[in-house]
């Protein structure tokens, strides 16, 4: 009889430890290609890394050295453009889909509208800004930002009323039984309480919008001088990556490699950033 | 001052379910009167009947008449008006999460506009004394979220919380049903302090609770009172004899 139980025993225990082990290595196997990225990103690029590359435009054909801070400043322009839109229209989106339009027929098509946009391949979306934006004006910074913002839209949506679902009714019907009016309701109180997982949700589509090459071909254009101007064609990392990886230049190679390092680490310090400001503030045991 | 609750053949359903059919009650002001009776006897859908939260469910729907001090509540007055008269402290303990201590209990006023710093400063002590939780989160009233706190203080938050909009009536929907022994005795000492100065409605599975904190008992079967009157009468010679059978423990 003990027998039998120190047997079940260290198979429980033997069960426990292989479960364990499985969940760890489904960890390392979900952050190794970040971390394999980034090390072949820093091998490849880190050697290129100058004070140049963050304060010249690129140079001509031939020539070497030059710099990419035209294409790093026209990304923060652009992803500005592409947040300033992208953010408040996904929010009030999902605002409605989760706190006003609840069951309406008009929500399910948004929602299902969201879906299929945030499936519409990259490419795509360029394409039909390029019709709607450029070929009734022309390649420009704006077109580029619109793009971007675009495709945040579904992404912002969708977070948001995912998040605004998960705060408890009980909190709604507090501040309905204070007397405060439903509007008011759900700005101050449903909201914030969700803000966290709204903001996860911005930064996820700021992230994925960062690294588009695709929409700007077609919009922001590229350009290798300096171009702050939204009116103009404006550079973008991105593109710039694009056009000297396919280059036959070894220079222009490795100003891409550098280049692919600057955006990812430039993302990182962005979603850290927002992280940072936004959790000061948070008080002790709020959930 | 706490004003007198006046409920004329009030009827509720949710959707296609009858939940309180051809309510009458006079509930006493500046008393405690408790509402008893088995799970599903719409006792709760009749306390949210008396602040329209009822309402606030798309499927449900309210007919009668309930007058609170002068005033037909469903029709003189806008719902977010009368639940500024009429305070609620629900089953679960609710704080707003993300605010600090003293934004919750500030929470009703500052959403309506309210702004004054000095007065709501006062306003957030007197109702955390009020409810008996001042002198345990005094020292850390913006430093702490409302969710950091036990259950039992929680739900003195709460009851501060409702109180800081200086109602007329305070309803309790089972109060202290998701609490201990101590926290629950906490909680009866308030309501019996309370009642001096606000109408108190109590719903509660707790039959010893009803005896100790209301003057007033309402017995609730099936969507209908059975029977109101004085609790010591309910709870000693109840004249129905459904009441007499739940209460000592025949069924329910």
């Amino acid at each position: 009889m003990r027998d039998e139980h120190k047997l079940k025993a260290r198979i429980r225990a033997g069960i426990d430890g292989a479960a364990t082990g499985l969940a760890v290595l489904s960890t390392v196997l979900v952050v190794a290609p970040l971390v394999a990225i980034f090390i072949y990103l820093v091998y490849k690029g880190a050697s290129s890394l100058n004070l140049d590359f963050f304060t010249k435009i690129p140079k001509p054909v031939g020539e070497l050295g030059g710099g990419m801070a035209n294409a790093i400043v026209g990304s923060a322009i652009l992803l500005a453009v592409g947040s300033m839109i992208g953010v408040p229209i996904g929010i009030a989106g999902g605002i409605f889909l989760a706190e006003f339009g609840r069951g309406t027929k008009l929500a399910n098509a948004v929602r299902f509208t969201a879906d299929v946009l945030n499936g519409v391949p990259s490419i795509v979306m360029g394409i039909a800004i390029y019709s709607l934006v450029v070929v009734p004006t022309h390649f420009s910074g704006f077109s580029g930002g619109v793009a971007l913002g675009v495709m945040m839209i579904p992404t912002v949506c969708r977070t948001t009323e995912e998040m605004l679902l998960m705060v408890p009714h009980a909190v709604r019907e507090a501040a309905l039984a204070l007397g405060v009016p439903n509007w008011r309701s759900v700005l101050s109180i449903t909201v914030k309480t969700a803000s966290p997982g709204i903001i996860t949700g911005c930064m996820l589509a700021f992230a994925r919008v960062a690294g588009e090459t695709a929409p700007l071909i077609f919009t922001a254009f590229g350009n290798s001088n300096w171009s702050t101007n939204l009116n103009e064609p404006m550079a973008a990392l991105p593109l710039q990556i694009y056009v000297y990886a396919l280059s036959p230049y070894d220079d222009w190679h490795r100003l891409a490699w550098a280049g692919a390092l600057v955006l990812i680490v430039l993302i990182l310090l962005a979603v850290s950033l927002v992280r940072y400001v936004t959790s000061r503030g948070v008080l002790k045991g709020a959930s | 001052m706490g004003v007198g609750i006046e409920v004329t053949n009030l009827n509720a359903w949710y959707g296609t379910n009858h939940t309180l059919q051809d309510i009458n009650l006079n509930i006493p002001a500046n008393h405690a009167t408790a509402l008893i009776g088995p799970s599903g006897c719409g006792k709760s859908t009749f306390v949210r009947c008396l602040n329209r939260m009822h309402e606030t469910n798309p499927i449900a729907r309210v007919t009668g008449t309930v007058r609170i001090g002068d005033l037909d509540i469903y029709n003189d007055i806008k719902p977010v008006e009368i639940r500024r008269r009429v305070g609620m402290v629900f089953q679960r303990p609710n704080p707003f999460p993300t605010m600090s201590i003293y934004d919750n209990v500030a929470a009703g006023l500052k959403l309506n506009g309210y702004s004054n710093r000095h007065v709501l400063d006062e306003i957030v002590e007197k109702s955390l004394k009020n409810s008996a939780l001042w002198d345990e989160v005094k020292d850390d009233l913006k430093k702490k979220s409302g969710a950091s706190l036990s259950g039992g203080q929680q739900q003195r938050l709460c009851i501060a919380r409702a109180l800081a909009v200086d109602p007329e009536v305070l309803l309790m929907d089972e109060p202290a049903s998701a609490l201990d022994p101590v926290s629950t005795a906490k909680i009866e000492d308030l309501i019996f302090q309370l009642k001096s100065q606000y109408t108190i409605v109590i719903v509660t599975h707790n039959m010893q609770q009803a005896a100790r904190v209301a003057e007033k008992t309402g017995f609730f079967l099936n969507g209908r009172m059975v029977e109101f009157d004085s609790t010591h009468k309910i709870f000693t010679n109840p004249s129905d004899k459904r009441t007499e059978d739940y209460i000592t423990g025949r069924f329910g």
